[in-house]
C-alpha cells in the first residue's frame, strides 16, 4: 500500500517539476507581456529534440545541454521580436493565435528535420534505480528535482535581489510607470522570452530520459503547463511551481488509483474544478477592476 | 443602413444559387460544402468571440457531441438521426448551461483555459469509451433520411447546407440588430458600463455562449452524416484553434468576415497539399502572417480601406 502510493508519488513529483518549468515559463512572459505564449510546450520539446540529437552527433553531454537550452532561448527571443513586440496591444485571441502559429511552425520544422520517431536520451548518471520503503525511484528523478529546485532558489534570488530581477518585477506591475523611472521594458520582454523558452527546454531536457520524447509532445506538456500556471494564480512564482508539483502529483495519483486511459484528462479535470470555486487560482490574489 | 446590411445576404444567396452550376467537379462540390457547414459553426462562434468579446477553446468538443450523437444512437440504439441529432444539440445546451455560469465569472485567459479544459476533456472522453465510439479509429454515420427520402448525393447535401448557411446569415444579421445582440455588443465594450445601463451581464453571456454552442452542435450532427464518419481528430484542440482562427481571419463581429475566413481556411489545407511534410509550417507562418499584418482580419480591414463599413 504504502510501496505502492509513494511510487505514484514520485513519479507525480518528477513530471511535476517539468510542469513546474513550464508554468514558470507561461509566468515570465505573462507578468511581462500579458501574453500566454501557447508555444512554451514546443520549447519543452524543442530541449529533449536537441538534447537527444547533439549527443547522437557525438557532442560530449555538458556541450550538448548547453546547446539544447541556448537554442530554444535564441527560438523564444525571435518569437518574441518577430511576432509578438509588431502587434503590441492587440487583443487577446489575436495573440493566441499568434503563439500557435509560433509552436505549429517550431513543431513543423523539427518534423521535417528530425523525422516522426520516438527518442530517448540517456539517463544522465545511470539507471540503477534506488530502494525506497519498497517504492523504486530513477536516478534522474533525482536530477529532476535537483536540478528544478536549484532553478526556483536561482529564479527567487534573481527577483528579489538583483536588481535586473527586480526591474522585471516592476515591469509586471505597471509597465508605464516602470517606463517612468528608467527601466528599459523591452530588455524586459526580451529577457522574458528567453528565460522562458531556456526553462521549458531545460523541463524537456531532464525529463526526455525517463519519458523519452517526440516531435509532438510539446502540446501537453504546454498545455498542462498552462493549469499549474492558472491552478497557482497566473503571475504567481511560486504558485506556478507548487501548481505544476499538484497537477503532477494528482496526474500520477488518478492514473495509478482511478484510471491510466483518462491521465491525461485529470489536469483539466482539476482545473475546472478550481476555476468553478476560486476564480483566480489557488493562490491568486484578489482582483480590483478599474471602470 | 438597412439596406446595406441585406445586400450582402442577397449576394451570398445569390452566389449560392449560382455555385453548382459552375463548379467543375464533385471535388470541388465537396470542397464548397465544407466551407459551408464551416461558415455555419463560425457564424455562431463569432457571435460569441466577436460580438460578444468572450473566448472559446473548446469548441470543437461541442461539435464532437453533436456528431457522436448523430453516429452512437441510431448505431446502437436505433435512434432516428434527427432524433439523435436534437438529443445531441439539447446535450450539448446542457452542458453549456451547466458550465456556463461559473466559467464566466472568469474572463480573459482563465476564461480560455476552462473551455479549452472543457474541450480537451470531451475529446479525451470520445478517445476512451472505445465500446460506443470506436475510440482513437472513429467510426461510421449512417445515412440521414428526411420523411423517407434519403439524403445520399453531394447535389442534394449542397442545397441542405446552403439552405442552413442563408437563414444563418438572415438570423445573424437579425440577431445583431435586436436588443439581445445590443447587449452583446454593449458588454463587449464595459461590462461595467452595460450592468450600470441595465444589463444583465452574465445572462446575457450564459445564452450566446449555449447558443453558439448548440449551433455547433447541430453543425457536428449535420458535418457527420455528410462526412459518414467521425473520429476523435474531428472534436480536438487543433479544430477548435481552426474554428477561432477563421473567426478571427475574415474578422471578428462581422458577418461577412465568419463567411470568409471559412472559406479561405477550409480552402487552405487543400492548397498546402503541395508543400509535401511542410504544411505545418506553412500553415503556421500563414497564422501568424495573418495575426501581424491584419489583426482586425481581412473584411473589416479591408472594409475600413475601401471607406465603407459593413
Amino acid at each position: 500500500m504504502l510501496a505502492q502510493f509513494l511510487q505514484f508519488l514520485f513519479s507525480g513529483i518528477t513530471v511535476g517539476a517539468t510542469y513546474a518549468l513550464a508554468a514558470l515559463g507561461f509566468t515570465l512572459i505573462y507578468n511581462a507581456s500579458n501574453v500566454i505564449n501557447f508555444a512554451q510546450g514546443e520549447f519543452i520539446m524543442l530541449g529533449g529534440m536537441l538534447a537527444v540529437y547533439f549527443t547522437q552527433a557525438g557532442l560530449p553531454l555538458p556541450v550538448a545541454l548547453m546547446l539544447a537550452i541556448l537554442i530554444p532561448a535564441i527560438v523564444g527571443v525571435l518569437v518574441e521580436k518577430l511576432a509578438i513586440e509588431p502587434v503590441k496591444g492587440a487583443e487577446t485571441v489575436t495573440l493566441i493565435i499568434i503563439t500557435i502559429g509560433a509552436s505549429l511552425v517550431i513543431r513543423g520544422l523539427i518534423q521535417v528535420w528530425l523525422g516522426k520517431n520516438t527518442f530517448s536520451l540517456a539517463p544522465f548518471s545511470g539507471d540503477e534505480p534506488i530502494q525506497i520503503l519498497g517504492a523504486t525511484l530513477l536516478p534522474q528523478s533525482l536530477w529532476v528535482l535537483g536540478v528544478t529546485a536549484v532553478v526556483v532558489v536561482a529564479l527567487w534570488y534573481f527577483f528579489n535581489r538583483t536588481l535586473q530581477g527586480k526591474a522585471m518585477l516592476a515591469t509586471s506591475y505597471n509597465r508605464l510607470a516602470a517606463e517612468l523611472v528608467g527601466i528599459n521594458t523591452s530588455w524586459v520582454l526580451f529577457m522574458s522570452f528567453a528565460m522562458s523558452a531556456a526553462l521549458g527546454a531545460l523541463g524537456g531536457i531532464l525529463v526526455t530520459p525517463i519519458t523519452l520524447t517526440s516531435y509532438d509532445v510539446g502540446i501537453m506538456l504546454g498545455l498542462k503547463g498552462f493549469v499549474a500556471a492558472v491552478v497557482g494564480g497566473l503571475g504567481n512564482g511560486l504558485g506556478a511551481v507548487l501548481g505544476g508539483l499538484l497537477v503532477g502529483i494528482l496526474e500520477a495519483m488518478g492514473a495509478g488509483y482511478i484510471s491510466s486511459s483518462y491521465k491525461d484528462a485529470i489536469p483539466f479535470v482539476l482545473i475546472l474544478f478550481i476555476l468553478f470555486f476560486m476564480p483566480r487560482g489557488l493562490f491568486g490574489g484578489k482582483s480590483t477592476d478599474r471602470v | 443602413m438597412k439596406k446595406n446590411v441585406y445586400f450582402g445576404l442577397y449576394l451570398v444567396v445569390a452566389l449560392l444559387a449560382v455555385l453548382p452550376f459552375v463548379v467543375p467537379n464533385s471535388f470541388y462540390l465537396d470542397l464548397v460544402i465544407r466551407m459551408a457547414i464551416n461558415a455555419v459553426i463560425v457564424l455562431g462562434l463569432n457571435l460569441l468571440i466577436g460580438f460578444a468579446g468572450q473566448i472559446s477553446l473548446g469548441h470543437a468538443g461541442f461539435l464532437g457531441i453533436g456528431a457522436y450523437a448523430s453516429a452512437v444512437l441510431p448505431t446502437h440504439f436505433g435512434w432516428h438521426p434527427l432524433l439523435a441529432m436534437g438529443a445531441g444539440a439539447a446535450a450539448t445546451g446542457i452542458l453549456a448551461a451547466l458550465v456556463a455560469r461559473p466559467i464566466f465569472k472568469l474572463k480573459g485567459h482563465y476564461l480560455a483555459m476552462a473551455t479549452l479544459g472543457l474541450g480537451i476533456i470531451i475529446n479525451i472522453a470520445l478517445r476512451n469509451e472505445a465500446q460506443w465510439t470506436g475510440g482513437p479509429d472513429g467510426m461510421p454515420v449512417p445515412a440521414m433520411g428526411l420523411f423517407g427520402f434519403e439524403l445520399s448525393n453531394d447535389k442534394q447535401w449542397y442545397w441542405v447546407v446552403a439552405l442552413l448557411l442563408s437563414v444563418s446569415v438572415w438570423a445573424s444579421l437579425n440577431l445583431i440588430d435586436s436588443p439581445f445582440g445590443r447587449a452583446l455588443r454593449a458588454l463587449h465594450g464595459s461590462e461595467v458600463a452595460s450592468q450600470v445601463v441595465g444589463v444583465d451581464v452574465v445572462r446575457y453571456k450564459v445564452a450566446i455562449f449555449v447558443l453558439s454552442a448548440v449551433f455547433a452542435s447541430l453543425m457536428g450532427s449535420v458535418t457527420a452524416h455528410y462526412v459518414g464518419f467521425v473520429s476523435p481528430n474531428f472534436a480536438d484542440f487543433f479544430h477548435s484553434i481552426e474554428l477561432v482562427t477563421m473567426v478571427v481571419i475574415g474578422g471578428m463581429a462581422s458577418v461577412y468576415g465568419s463567411l470568409v475566413g471559412a472559406v479561405l481556411l477550409t480552402a487552405l489545407p487543400q492548397a498546402l497539399a503541395t508543400f509535401e511534410g511542410w504544411e505545418t509550417v506553412v500553415f503556421g507562418a500563414i497564422l501568424m502572417g495573418c495575426m501581424i499584418f491584419l489583426p482586425k482580419g481581412l473584411v473589416p480591414t479591408l472594409a475600413a480601406k475601401f471607406g465603407k463599413g459593413e
